[in-house]
């Protein structure tokens, strides 16, 4: 059976300062594959996520994103950078990233928000990309606020603008920051639903996050990081059900609490 | 109150607008361009010229424009050197010098403008952008600018407006703008009051008119401060 590799991600270690925050991580996502990334803070699951779009540089290690390898190459201290700017450009744009903080260009509109990468990086006709704009803020949930600005929307709407913009780019994987933490408790659950959608439509994501429902019931791979390392990985059931790991345990343990 | 006398003055003082107005727009214009020069090096990697870039805004920020304005147009004559170099013939002309020593100063204050706004713009948002594939110049030009210039107006308009205030400076090196029109009848007709109040209302009503532009941009500019649409 022939494996497509949506993202390939191979010994990545990154240090700053003295602290080694990657130790060394590896992973394949096949399309379709829906990875949560579990880890108590500090546990480098959000660094792991931005080295894969390169908002981190890692010091060691690849990305492959659709089988195309980020080229780097070594620098004077020993450590490593991209080799070609525009191929991190090109990458990161097939690459979805939903962020934490949300982070909506607060001078445009949502609408404005969703097609402002399509037109200008992917040079695509606007009158198309304005149609598939609104199809996708209707799809999340969000149809009758495309003229409001972030400021004037909830933290579960400006996240669900978000996630509307990372689609707009039609990614091969969607990255996402501990989507749902910003949020008032309340909220969490609009931003999750719009997520479970995207994951039974077939999309390939990549999730950090401390929803455990999220990771245990939507999610078909469940990594955990503990110190830099991959601790523990496997389907849900396995993990959640009798996992070998002592750390994994206690971690699932306090979330229970 | 003799009304046909102060129409006399107002009409002279408005004969002499247009070099204030010259003075003053030029001088931003080309102290926005070296401002915003003397920001890059700033911002840039480069050690030497970031130390430039801080001396050169502690300078100029920390002595009298005055001081700046007769050292470049009385003391850099005094050097024979400055006299057959290529920029004599620049040097030599006052308007010239005058617009120089008042953009050199206003660049040392448009660029701490322009370098609070752009550090003002959240990193995230940044971030975003480079995350869908920007960057460089787009990156400035969709993203960086349009946020840093919505937190730099307000400051950047008061700058803007002071230096119209500067431009009276420029009365001291024989240039005949309105405060030095003003003077000339003073001088000529023995009546202070009149000439200076005449000359203080068109820098008023300049300023006004500024202000009120200003304050339209940044109305325009800033639709997601206000309330929610409908």
């Amino acid at each position: 059976m022939p494996t497509s590799y949506a993202l390939t991600v191979t010994g990545l270690r990154k240090r700053f300062g003295d602290l080694e925050v990657l130790k060394g991580i590896s992973l394949d996502a096949r399309e379709g594959d829906v990875i949560s990334i579990l880890g108590s803070s500090g546990s480098g699951k959000s660094t792991f996520l931005r080295c894969i779009n390169l908002l981190e540089t890692p010091d060691a290690g690849s990305v492959a994103v659709g089988g195309e390898t980020i080229r780097m190459r070594p620098t004077r201290g020993g450590r490593a950078e991209p080799a070609d700017r525009r191929q991190v450009d090109r990458i990161r744009s097939e690459l979805g990233m939903v962020f934490q903080s949300f982070n909506l260009w607060s001078h445009m509109t949502i609408l404005e928000n969703v097609i402002e990468a399509p037109i200008h990086v992917l040079k695509r006709p606007k009158a198309e990309c304005v149609a598939e704009a609104r199809g996708l803020l209707e799809k999340v949930g969000i149809g009758d606020k495309w003229a409001h600005y972030p400021a004037h929307l909830s933290g579960g709407q400006q996240q669900r603008a978000a996630i509307a913009r990372a689609l707009a780019m039609k990614p091969k994987v969607m990255l996402f920051d501990e989507p749902t933490s910003a949020l008032d408790p309340e909220l969490v659950g609009e931003v999750l639903r719009v997520m479970r959608a995207l994951a039974e439509e077939g999309r390939t994501m990549l999730v950090v996050t401390h929803e455990m429902s999220f990771a245990r019931d939507v999610s078909s791979r469940v990594v955990f990081l503990h110190k830099g390392l991959v601790e523990v990985e496997g389907p849900p059931d396995e993990l959640f059900g009798d996992c070998r790991s002592e750390r994994f345990r206690q971690f699932i343990a306090k979330d229970k609490r | 109150m003799d009304f046909g006398f102060v129409g006399d003055i107002f009409v002279k003082l408005i004969r002499a607008l247009p070099l204030t107005l010259g003075v003053w727009s030029l001088s931003v214009a080309l102290g926005a361009v070296l401002g915003a020069g003397v920001t890059w090096m700033r911002a840039s990697g480069l050690w030497p010229l970031k130390i430039f870039a801080r001396a050169y805004v502690f300078v100029f920020r920390s002595t009298p424009l005055l001081v700046q304005l007769f050292i470049v147009y009385y003391g850099l004559s005094s050097f024979p050197a400055v006299r057959h170099s290529i920029f004599w013939p620049f040097l030599r002309d006052a308007f010239d010098c005058a617009v120089l020593s008042l953009a050199l100063c206003t660049a040392a204050y448009q660029s701490e403008i322009f370098r609070g706004a752009l550090a003002q713009v959240p990193p995230g948002q940044i971030e975003a952008a480079r995350a869908c594939g920007m960057s460089g110049f787009q990156l400035f030009r969709r993203v960086i600018f349009p946020i840093a210039l919505r937190q730099g107006l307000p400051a950047y308009s008061s700058e803007v407006i002071s230096m119209t205030k500067a431009t009276a400076l420029v009365s001291l090196v024989a240039l005949w703008d309105v405060l030095s029109v003003a003077l000339k009848i003073r001088n000529d007709t023995l009546v202070t009051y009149t000439p200076l109040l005449v000359a203080g209302i068109i820098y008023f009503v300049l300023n006004f008119l500024l202000a009120r532009l200003f304050m339209f941009f940044e109305y325009r500019l800033t639709p997601h401060l206000r309330g929610r649409p409908r």
